[in-house]
């Protein structure tokens, strides 16, 4: 089981104020930081632009370099559950116009956000006019963004997108790519400081090799490690989630899935496992097909698009593939996933009864995850037991199993 | 004013720490945030969020009719409820108190030599301004995109990354003589 990141820092709130603290530490580090290489001071921030000192390049790439190589190897190793950092999820064309529209503000103002504020605190006043001028800016933002609301939350919303997907190359070689990247960049940054700035990079501190040979390191270690599979991820959490699955804590009756399906304050995903021929025979209406092999595609989509409010509910014919699918859905970080009991059969056999359609089959005939119901056409959800009548079973009494565990809101998060 | 510079006049500023060190430690103060909490750093959310905790303290009910202010601030959520406002004032201090001991806390104002301290200061406003507004609409700004989604392999952040570099450098050359 990964311990990190640390669950009681993941959520600041007034309930816990030490963290506050935590955070309030973190930021401390990081003004610190900041000043210490020189980001109060809009004259060394606005010669990036011109060549002449590129000290924002360096820090910024070198942070992130640095950082991208802990966090890979951390969570190649298994100390970082990955699924629980906060990626920020890709809207394409917002953060692209929005980006254009910082680098003006940067140019003309001379600072970003963050580096106006340790110029503030530094008693720098173009520092603190732009931290004014942000707070404006931060006000317009939030009276005009009703007017391009839907193209703001929808235009070129990918979710929790990473770069290893949108190449198709495994994560250890992107993070070797953007290293090597990010060394090549520093060179032709020096170069740059060289010709425009009139910089002498006669005395190179040595450090800077083992600096480069670090990052190279820790890179080929993320590439060694690998990220670990779903399998890996289950295996590590096992000894939590087994006994849930022992004690029968997350398989939920067919009346309670019916009954959940109508209440209003659970957002229900019934996730069909089973091969698409199956799923076009019978399957309960409003279910999706996801047959297991793409499960690990899927959950991406089921972090990033899903509510808080969603309780899923993996459904095969009987437990076999549904209880695997669990496994993938809960070891990719998926909260509120609970299995069909007893699967379609069990469904079948408390709503099938009255279903003119359908004849149960002697229940010899049938093997493991294999219908024990006959069906005259693949119907799909167009039989009668496969969205059954609220008012004839309203009275269905079941154990109540589906807890809604809130994920952590981060609808703020991020930057913002 | 002349008071503070009075003070530091006898210590010499020190000079900046070198660029790969700073880079260096930023990135880990970065994992450091990642590892612990999850998050990673950010400054224009809270410059957001201390916006709409006035907005809501002057006119509550024009909060609650904005659908992006409500999500922070609507009914008796408090927008300052957020981790991203300690990180933001723990900037605030660890700047000043990094400013302190190297002899760099002066009043002072920094600009191209051939413009007027007044112009500097209303051209840091308008920059402020504009670059916020980007930063919410990015959702995010230098600190809670580029660097913790570029250290984190978010597609997106990448993008806007490259975005922020090529908006300043296409207009850098239009605007030279602010800076040089």
């Amino acid at each position: 089981m990964p311990v990190f990141p640390l669950k009681a820092f993941q959520q600041v709130s007034s309930a816990n104020p030490w963290t506050y603290l935590v955070f309030g530490l973190i930021g401390f580090a990081f003004g610190f930081v900041l000043e210490s290489s020189g980001f109060g001071n809009s004259r060394k921030l606005a010669a990036q632009f011109y060549f002449k000192d590129l000290t924002v390049l360096k820090v910024m790439f070198g942070a992130i370099v640095t950082a991208m190589v802990l966090l890979f190897t951390a969570s190649g190793m298994g100390i970082l559950d990955f699924n629980q950092v906060w990626v920020n999820p890709t809207y394409l064309w917002s953060g692209i116009l929005g980006g254009l529209i910082m680098g003006i503000g940067f140019i003309i103002g001379g600072f970003c956000p963050g580096t106006s504020v340790v110029a503030t605190a530094t008693g720098k006043l173009d520092g603190l006019f732009f931290l004014l001028g942000g707070f404006f800016g931060a006000f317009l933002f939030g009276e005009t963004e009703k007017y391009f609301d839907q193209w703001w939350n929808i235009s070129g919303y990918y979710g929790r997108l990473l770069l290893p997907e949108v190449f198709g190359l495994p994560t250890g070689v992107v993070v070797m790519l953007i290293v090597l990247m990010a060394l090549f960049m520093f060179w032709g940054a020096e170069q740059l400081e060289r010709i425009f700035g009139q910089r002498d990079l006669s005395r190179k501190p040595k450090m800077q090799m083992v600096g480069a040979l670090f990052l190279l390191v820790f890179a080929a270690l993320t590439i060694v490690l690998g990220q670990p599979s779903l399998e890996e991820k289950y295996a590590r959490i096992a000894p939590q989630k087994e006994p849930l699955l022992q004690n029968r804590e997350v398989y939920v009756s067919p009346a309670e899935v019916f009954h959940t399906i109508h209440k209003q304050y659970i957002r229900l995903v019934l996730l069909d496992v089973r091969p698409e021929v199956q799923y076009n025979l019978y399957h309960i209406r409003g279910a999706e097909n996801v047959p297991l092999e793409q499960i690990p595609a899927y959950i991406r989509k089921l972090l990033a698009y899903s509510p808080s409010n969603t309780v899923y509910v993996v459904i095969s014919n009987d437990e076999k593939l549904s209880t695997q699918a669990w496994k993938m859905l809960v070891a990719g970080g998926v909260p509120n996933v609970y299995i069909l009991e007893g699967g379609l059969n069990n469904w079948l056999a408390v709503f099938g009864k009255d279903d003119p359609q359908i004849k149960a089959l002697p229940v010899s005939t049938s093997a493991e995850e294999e219908l024990r119901y006959l069906f005259p056409a693949a119907l799909g959800d167009r039989y009668q037991s496969a969205a059954p009548s609220p008012i004839k079973y309203e009275e269905l009494e079941y154990e109540e199993k589906i807890k809604l565990e809130l994920k952590r809101d981060k609808s703020g998060g991020g930057c913002g | 004013m002349a008071s503070i510079s009075k003070v530091r006049k006898t210590r010499e500023a020190k000079p900046y720490i070198h660029p790969y060190l700073g880079g260096f430690l930023l990135g880990l103060v970065l994992f450091l945030a990642f590892l612990l909490t999850g998050n990673g750093l950010g400054a224009s959310g809270a410059m957001s969020r201390l916006t709409v905790f006035v907005e809501d303290q002057i006119a509550p009910q024009h909060v609650d009719r904005t659908p992006y202010l409500l999500k922070m601030a609507g009914g008796d959520k408090n927008p300052l409820d957020d981790w991203i406002v300690p990180i933001f004032f723990g900037a605030l201090l660890g700047g000043a108190v990094s400013g302190w001991l190297n002899g760099r806390l002066k009043i002072e104002i920094n600009k191209g030599p051939r413009i007027s301290n007044r112009t500097r200061l209303l051209l840091a406003f308008l920059g402020g301004m504009i670059m916020v507004y980007g930063a919410r609409m990015a959702r995010g700004c230098t600190s809670g995109q580029a660097l913790s989604g570029g250290a984190t392999l978010a597609a997106g952040s990448w993008a806007l990354m490259f975005a922020v570099f090529g908006g300043a450098y296409a207009l850098a050359y239009f605007v030279r003589k602010l800076w040089n």
